[in-house]
Order: C-alpha cells, then sequence, then structure tokens
C-alpha cells in the first residue's frame, strides 16, 4: 500500500481537527479531550510515517505533487526526507504534550484556544514537509497567525508589546523571503525544491536568511524574543522555542544551503560568527536572567547558534549533529518551558528572588527538573552531549578555533543551568513557595514524562537521529541543489 | 434617416436583466405598501442579480471569441463577461446586507434597491465599453446612482455630506475623464478604442502632444473611481459617511468596475503609449501604497481604515496593471475576486457592529467583538489576515500573481515597494485583529442579545467562502481570468 498519504494526512489531520472544534458546540471538556485525541492521533499517524520511511534510501520519499497555481509551475508537493521525518515527529510529540498541558490547566475560551493550537501543528508540520517554495511560504507565515492570537488573547500582562515585537519582526523577515521567492522562482522557472536549479544570487541568499535567522533566532535578530517567550502561555513558549524556532533552523538546511551554494560558502565565515556569537552572548544572557523562562529563552538562542555553526559547518558530521541537535534540544526547552509552567502555576512567579528550595518534599518536580538540567547541559552521555559533539567536531574541520568558542561555551551552559537548578530546587525557601504547593501532578507527569523519557531514548541511541537522517556523505564542493541528497 | 446599428441583445442581457429588475423596484416603491417594501425590493434586487449572475455567466460561457457588438460601442467577451459576474456577485451580496442593515426606517428602501440595481447595470456597461462614448455615458450612469445611495438615509448626520463630497469630487473626475477623451478624439479623430490604436499607429501620432495630454486626464479620471492616491481624498470621508451597505458596494464593486475598464482602455486603445501609461499606473500605485497605508496606521474609525485600505489596494491592483502583461491582466483580474470579497466581508461585519452599537464603529468599540459574534469575528480575522496577505485567503496569491507580473515587468524596486506596504499595513490590519479579541472584558460596550442577522451572516460566509477558496481554487481562476484576459490585445 502506498504510504504518500500520511504525509499530506500529518499536515490536514490538525486542521481539520480545528475545524471540527471551532464548529461544533462542545463543552470545555469534551473541547480539551477531542484536542488531545487529535494530537495524539497525529503522533500515531508519526510513528506510521517514519515505520514505513526507508532511512537507507535516499530521496524524497511519500511525496505528493498536485497542480496548485498551474501556470507559475507552483504546486502542491509535499514529502519527507530522513531529516524531515525527525522534525515533524518533534512536532508531532511536542505539540501534543503541549495541548495536553492547555487541557491540564483548563485553559479558558477552549474553542479558539485548542483550534489555534491544532492550526499551528497543522502549519508548523506543513513547514517541515513542503518541497515547494510558496506552499513552505504558507505554512511558515500560517504559523505566525495562530502564535499571534495565541499570545495576544493567553498571555501575560505585557502580551500587547510581545506580540507587536513578534509580528513585525518574523513578518519583516518572511516578507523579504517572499520577494526572494519571486525573483528565484521566475528567475529559475519552477519554485520546486527538489528539481530547482541552485542559484549564485548573494542578495536572494541574504532574503531567506534572515527570515530563517529571525524565526530561529540568531543574534542580532532575537529582539523579539524575550518578550515572546516571557509573556506567551508557558506551553506556546515551549512550542516556540522548541517546534517554531526550529522551523528556522530548517529553513537554513533544507532551503538556503543547498539551493545557495556559492553563497553558502561566501557567507560561511560571517555566519560561522555570528552562530557563535548567539552562542556566547545568549550563555552569558541566560547566566543573568532573573527567572525562570529568562534562562531557558536565551538558552535557546545560544542552542540556535549552535545549531547553525553545526548547519554553515559544511560538513556531514555537522549537518548531522545539527539535526541530532534541533531535536534534542525541542524536546529538552517543551520540558523545561512546561516545567517552568508548572512551577509558576504554584507560585504565580518565574522570579529566582521569590523562588526556592522547592525540591523538598518534591521529589518528582526535582527529579525532572536534574534530569533535565544535566541533559541540557551536556554531561557526556546525553544526547545534548552527542549533538554538541557532533557539531563541534563538523566545526572543527572547518578551522579549530570554532570548536574550541564551542567548548566554551559549553562550560558556560553548565554554569547556568545549575543556576536555575540551583535556584529554584534549592537554596533558601522563596516567599511564593509555600507548603500548599504541590508535587507535579500525575497528569502533569504524565505530559512532561514521555519527552523525557523521548530525551533518555536518544541519550542512549543518539545514532537514532544522527545516521538516520542524511544518506551519503557531504561533498567538499557542493555543486547542485543535490548536495544534501546525492542520488546514488 | 438615422442608420440604427444591428444590436446583439444577448450582449446586453446582463445590463438588461438589472435594468428591469431596477424598474420593478421602482414600481414597487409606488405600488407595494409601505411595510412590504423592503421585502419587495430585496427580494426583486435578488432576482435581479441572480438573474444577471446568470446571463454573464451564459455570456462567458458563449462568448469565446470575443467581438465589438452594437457598432464598436460595447464589447461582447469574457473580460467583460468575468467581470459582470464578480459584479452581480458583490450586488446579491449587498442585496443581503442591505435587506437588514439600511436605514432605521423603510422609507424609500425599495428606490433604494432601484438604484442599486441601476448602479450595478451601469458598471455592468462601463466593464464592456468600446468607445469613449458609451465608457463616459455609463460612468456617468452608476456614479449619478452612487451619488444618491450614499445620501440615501438623509437623517443620517454624514449622509448628506458624503454625498455632496462624492458629488462634487466624481463630477470633477468625471469632468476630467471627459476633457481628456475630448483631447484624445481631437489627436486621433475618433472614440473607439481599437480606432485610436489604429489612428494613433496610421499616422504616427504616438506622442503627440495632444494625446499624451488626453491620457494622462484619462488615466486622472479612472483614478478617482478606483480611489488611487492622489485621487483618493474623497474616500474616506464617503466611506465613512454612507451608510455602510453603499459603502461595501463602493469599496468592492466601484473598484472592479473602474480596473477592469481601464485595462481595457489601455491596452486597447493606446497600445503603442505603453511606455507612458505603464510608468504612470507605476507611479500612481507607489502612491496609493505609500499614502493608503501610512494614513490608515493612525485611524480609529473602523470604516476610514478600511477606506486607506482600500486605497492600498487599488496600490496593489495598479502594479499588476502598469505591467500591462497578459501575466498582469490575469493577475488583475485574480486579484479582484478576493479583493472584492474580503472587502465587502468587512464592511458587513462592521455593518452588523453598527447596528448593534448605534454608533459608529472605532477600534475602541469593537472590544470584545470577536468573542460575542463568534462568526463574524472569525470572519473579520480572516478577511484581515487576508487582506494583508497572510496565506489565510486568496489576498496572498494575488499579492503573489502581482509581484510576479511587476518582476516579469522588470521592475524589481515595485516589488520591493509592494513587500514594504504589506508589512506596514499588517500593523493595522493586525490592530483590528487586536481590538476585537484581544482587550479585556472591562471594554465591552454591547450588552444584551445581539441583532440575529441571519442574512448578514450568510453574506458574509459568501464572502468568506470566496475569500479562502480562491486560495485553494488558483487554478481553476486563473484560468478563468486568462481566457478572459485572451480576449485583450496583447
Amino acid at each position: 500500500m502506498s504510504t504518500a498519504y500520511l504525509t499530506s494526512i500529518l499536515i490536514w489531520l490538525p486542521v481539520a481537527g480545528a475545524i471540527a472544534i471551532w464548529l461544533l458546540p462542545l463543552s470545555k471538556y469534551a473541547t480539551g479531550s477531542l484536542a488531545v485525541l487529535v494530537s495524539l492521533i497525529e503522533v500515531g499517524f508519526w510513528i506510521e510515517q517514519a515505520a514505513r520511511f526507508d532511512f537507507h534510501h535516499s530521496g524524497l520519499q511519500m511525496s505528493e505533487q498536485a497542480k496548485w497555481f498551474g501556470e507559475l509551475g507552483i504546486t502542491y508537493h509535499v514529502g519527507v526526507y530522513g531529516f524531515s521525518v525527525w522534525l515533524v515527529g518533534l512536532t508531532a510529540v511536542a505539540m501534543a504534550a503541549c495541548i495536553g498541558y492547555g487541557f491540564w490547566v483548563g485553559r479558558d475560551r477552549p474553542r479558539a484556544y485548542f483550534a489555534l493550537m491544532l492550526l499551528l501543528t497543522g502549519a508548523t508540520v506543513g513547514v517541515f514537509e513542503s518541497q515547494d517554495l510558496v506552499v513552505f511560504y504558507a505554512f511558515f507565515e500560517a504559523m505566525l497567525i495562530p502564535l499571534y492570537v495565541l499570545i495576544g488573547v493567553w498571555g501575560g500582562a505585557r502580551r500587547m508589546e510581545a506580540t507587536v515585537k513578534l509580528v513585525i519582526y518574523t513578518m519583516a523577515g518572511s516578507l523579504l523571503m517572499l520577494a526572494a521567492i519571486v525573483v528565484y522562482g521566475l528567475q529559475a522557472h519552477t519554485f520546486d525544491l527538489v528539481n530547482g536549479p541552485t542559484s549564485a544570487s548573494r542578495w536572494l541568499f541574504l532574503g531567506f536568511m534572515v527570515a530563517f535567522a529571525i524565526k530561529a533566532p540568531l543574534f542580532p535578530f532575537h529582539g523579539w524574543l524575550p518578550d515572546a517567550y516571557r509573556e506567551a502561555p508557558p506551553e506556546v513558549t515551549a512550542v516556540l522555542s522548541g517546534v517554531i524556532a526550529k522551523a528556522g533552523l530548517y529553513g537554513m538546511l533544507r532551503i538556503a544551503i543547498p539551493l545557495f551554494p556559492d553563497p553558502t560558502s561566501f557567507y560561511r565565515t560571517a555566519i560561522l560568527t555570528l552562530g557563535a556569537a548567539a552562542l556566547v552572548y545568549g550563555s552569558l544572557l541566560a547566566f543573568r536572567a532573573p527567572d525562570f523562562r529568562g534562562v531557558v529563552a536565551y538558552s535557546s538562542l545560544a542552542q540556535s547558534g549552535l545549531i547553525a555553526i553545526g548547519l554553515f559547518s559544511g560538513t556531514s558530521l555537522g549537518l548531522n549533529g545539527a539535526v541530532l541537535q534541533m531535536i534534542a534540544h525541542g524536546l529538552v526547552s517543551v520540558s523545561l518551558f512546561l516545567l517552568a509552567g508548572i512551577v509558576e502555576r504554584r507560585t504565580t512567579t518565574g522570579d529566582f528572588a521569590l523562588l526556592g528550595g522547592m525540591a523538598r518534599g518534591r521529589p518528582v518536580l526535582a527529579t525532572l527538573l536534574m534530569t533535565l538540567g544535566v541533559i541540557s547541559l551536556a554531561v557526556p552521555g546525553s544526547a545534548n552531549f552527542a549533538g554538541e559533539f557532533l557539531i563541534l567536531a563538523g566545526a572543527f574541520q572547518q578551522a579549530w578555533w570554532w570548536a574550541a568558542i564551542g567548548a566554551g561555551a559549553i562550560v558556560l551552559a553548565a554554569m547556568y543551568m545549575l543556576r536555575l537548578i540551583s535556584a529554584v530546587l534549592h537554596e533558601a525557601r522563596g516567599s511564593t513557595v509555600s507548603d500548599a504547593a504541590l508535587d507535579v501532578r500525575p497528569g502533569e507527569l504524565a505530559l512532561v514524562a514521555p519527552l523525557v523519557a523521548g530525551l533518555l531514548l536518544l541519550s542512549a541511541w543518539p545514532a537514532a537521529v544522527s545516521h538516520h537522517s542524511f544518506v551519503g556523505k557531504w561533498p567538499k564542493q557542493p555543486t547542485s541543489s543535490t548536495i544534501l541528497f546525492p542520488k546514488p | 434617416m438615422i442608420h440604427t446599428p444591428h444590436i446583439d441583445w444577448f450582449a446586453l442581457s446582463t445590463i438588461l436583466a438589472l435594468l428591469a429588475a431596477s424598474g420593478v423596484s421602482l414600481l414597487g416603491a409606488v405600488l407595494v405598501p409601505a411595510r412590504l417594501r423592503r421585502t419587495f425590493g430585496a427580494s426583486v434586487s435578488a432576482l435581479g442579480f441572480l438573474g444577471g449572475l446568470v446571463a454573464s455567466i451564459w455570456l462567458y460561457v458563449d462568448s469565446r471569441h470575443g467581438e465589438a457588438v452594437v457598432s464598436g460601442a460595447f464589447y461582447r467577451d469574457r473580460w467583460t463577461a468575468l467581470a459582470q459576474i464578480i459584479l452581480c456577485g458583490i450586488g446579491l451580496a449587498t442585496t443581503l446586507l442591505s435587506w437588514e442593515h439600511l436605514g432605521r426606517n423603510d422609507d424609500h428602501i425599495a428606490e433604494f434597491f432601484a438604484l442599486l440595481l441601476a448602479s450595478a447595470a451601469g458598471m455592468a456597461f462601463f466593464v464592456g465599453a468600446g468607445n469613449l462614448m458609451t465608457l463616459f455615458l455609463s460612468l456617468e450612469w452608476f456614479s449619478i446612482a452612487l451619488y444618491v445611495m450614499c445620501a440615501i438615509d438623509y437623517e443620517h448626520e454624514g449622509a448628506l455630506e458624503a454625498g455632496l463630497k462624492y458629488l462634487v469630487v466624481g463630477s470633477f473626475g468625471s469632468a476630467t475623464l471627459l476633457f481628456g477623451s475630448a483631447l484624445v478624439y481631437g489627436a486621433t479623430g475618433t472614440i473607439s478604442f481599437a480606432g485610436i490604436a489604429g489612428a494613433i499607429g496610421a499616422h504616427g501620432l504616438s506622442g503627440s502632444s495632444l494625446l499624451v495630454v488626453g491620457i494622462a486626464l484619462i488615466v486622472a479620471g479612472l483614478g478617482f473611481k478606483m480611489s488611487a492616491a492622489p485621487f483618493h481624498m474623497w474616500t474616506p470621508d464617503v466611506y465613512e459617511g454612507a451608510p455602510t451597505p453603499v459603502t461595501a458596494w463602493m469599496s468592492s464593486a466601484t473598484k472592479v468596475a473602474a480596473l477592469v475598464l481601464a485595462f481595457r482602455l489601455v491596452t486597447t486603445a493606446f497600445p503603442q503609449e505603453e511606455h507612458l501609461w505603464s510608468v504612470a499606473f507605476a507611479v500612481i500605485a507607489v502612491a496609493s501604497l505609500v499614502i493608503g497605508n501610512l494614513a490608515a496606521l493612525v485611524q480609529t474609525n473602523v470604516k476610514r481604515l478600511l477606506a486607506y485600505s482600500s486605497v492600498s489596494h487599488a496600490g496593489f491592483m495598479l502594479i499588476g496593471l502598469s505591467a500591462g502583461s497578459a501575466l498582469g491582466g490575469r493577475a488583475l483580474m485574480y486579484y479582484l475576486i478576493p479583493y472584492s470579497a474580503m472587502a465587502f466581508g468587512s464592511f458587513a461585519v462592521v455593518a452588523a457592529r453598527e447596528r448593534e452599537l448605534g454608533k459608529p464603529v472605532t477600534l475602541e468599540n469593537l472590544a470584545g467583538f470577536g468573542w460575542e459574534r463568534p462568526f463574524l469575528g472569525v470572519a473579520m480575522w480572516f478577511f484581515m489576515f487576508g487582506f494583508a496577505g497572510l496565506p489565510v485567503g486568496g489576498g496572498f496569491v494575488g499579492k503573489f500573481y502581482v509581484l510576479a507580473a511587476a518582476y516579469e515587468h522588470g521592475w524589481a524596486w515595485l516589488v520591493v515597494v509592494g513587500v514594504l506596504a504589506t508589512l506596514v499595513s499588517l500593523y493595522y490590519y493586525l490592530g483590528v485583529v487586536r481590538a476585537m479579541y484581544m482587550r479585556g472584558p472591562e471594554l465591552v460596550l454591547a450588552g444584551g442579545s445581539p441583532p440575529r442577522d441571519r442574512l448578514t451572516h450568510i453574506a458574509v460566509g459568501m464572502a468568506l467562502a470566496v475569500s479562502v477558496g480562491s486560495l485553494f481554487a488558483v487554478s481553476p481562476l486563473i484560468d478563468l481570468a486568462r481566457h478572459a484576459a485572451s480576449s485583450l490585445p496583447f
């Protein structure tokens, strides 16, 4: 039986779920249950997709193509590569956990809330699966719409500023990308990503890169990040940093690098420098951040920089490491932001000055946070260690000092993660921490535990991702759009 | 004896259907008892637009090879027919909206529907005009109907002002157009579009000062009707003061008519002068994008905000026009479909809110609307994101197409301007969404149970379906637009 339907169903199932939730006059409880059910079915379909995907075979699989803009050669073309499968999986799993969290905390206006969360799922999966520039752009933009409303309606007190910044930043980038897409497509006479020719235009490359760098975000395009990550509801922040940010990095991997080999080489040093700057600067800011979410937010900035270094290292080690690190960091940051939400619900704050001493009498919280912290600071044996090691090894092949900077930043990671752990779990009991603040409830544990289990699994077997993303070696001199996917 | 030309009655069937309905509605204003007039007028109007829709679809199917009929006064081709289809669709939706939302009492309601039908008939004639005389006559025909419609709710403070302002500025525009026509006739000695092109070619008139000034004046005259900057100054005041169903009709239908006719006129009559008018339209497009978007940023009245937004969208569509190519024609025709749906739909939503509050809708008193009226709120949400060019509707595809046409014409800078304008426009479109959904409940002003508005829901639902559907049905719609544009000379 053909498996191509899986690709489309992963995109449109959540969208259909969203429409159903919007139209059906269900009760609050039924709405949430339906949304959780849809997101779990989505995970099920992804497992089916991963099981049926042939990881030993290069090239696009499970692809579907249908006419959309007939005359401009724009088609609804979707399909998956090895690395896309992992990112789709990350999206499905993370969104299921976050939708579950929304259900657990009982977000008000449930029909709008869950419909938007499901729309976000569909759009994000669409980004990771589309193989046509215009389809990619449509999904890339479509992610922003639910995000805007989710933050604007369910966010914190300063949500308005956060949404305005988020939208202006990301749209400025995306519209540059739109102009670049129009120009590229009309020059190439196709918008297809699989058969499209490479381009040597540096302007077009920059048009795409700025959009991706804002989404990722890379230093210095991260101006929207602190507000958005602090003001969004915790599960939306989790999605933003765990999944949406990966869409920007994925764009570099899927579009910027293979379509523009010459500009990639030309700007390699500049981008590696920005990546390194993001890594160091983000880590320092994370060390200085006064609250739970701030630490995780800035550490995400640092991690995006690290992943960008891997992507632009131009080596297959770096690429494999970048994909592994995207998945590992995605899972870590989703779990950490959910934990931040769990802590904030008990103490009404994430401010370190008001927290502390939560480990006593709360073994589950302490265990989860310790485990995640240890994975996050890349202790040898963890999934993050494997990812960072591969990235640094790849960067080392480019020039030794990139690896040196990266290794230094890992020390910083240890500093800020340990500071986070001690400020929340240890030290003197904070003024907002009362005895009534319960340990992590079974319902919450059921959301976070699968993510942590996934991380432990990846720690045990990182090759699951890093050996199953690309087939073939990264050639030294990339010449065509097939550089990521050499023909067997 | 006066020579009477052969008349292709079928080519005029859309117009005749609309005019007939207009006459019946006018009779109803006298013969039907007052309490039934609203239902009577609206039903006749709906039937008239349905008839026009059927006739224009039939014409589209049956006019594969475009031809000029009635002594070259009128073009029977798919370009005309597709524009008529769009106009009749908008007219039908406007009828539903006016049925519930026009005026506080039933005075003049049947006359209103007669005027609506008459203006639609004028536009349906205008889009097919084949010479400068029919162009001017049909322009005046629908304009006069619109002047009255703007002021029909005369107890309303702003309505008379709106009507008068539109009359004065609109007449100025018509006069400009007429003067331009006279100069072009003086230069070429003919009024038929095809004849003008032939005369310019035969006598080497290209670039003659009489002709150039004539074209400039005609372009300016049409600019008034499409409310493109700098001829837009009437737009915000008139859109604000006119009854909202009339605004909905004007913002969508008038723009369709003016842009469709402008494209035909410049490509048929002045193909040799393309280097002039394409630059002129590009300049007007940039002016509209800049002025429309910047002015919209500071508006608090939602109707004024949407008025400036319509100015900026005129700019986008003029980009397609300025490309002057087959791709530009398709881009323009395609863009008009989701645009008119979104423009109509957004004003219809404003009309519903206006009736609920009994006062002008501002960003302030829109607070909480999205939660109180879920369907209208979500529809407005789609219209606003669609206007902004996000991929929730055909607006995205339309922008993509006009930018592609501009790039293909070699105007990459116009692509950049379009992109920047879109970025600016996001701020105020999102402002509407923010006002509807993200204000605290303490600001919600409307209370009690809202009016039922069943017909308005249907009309908004139609607009929403067209706006979202056109995102998915790009190929079929572009094929329609391609066949339509193939009747124009390229």
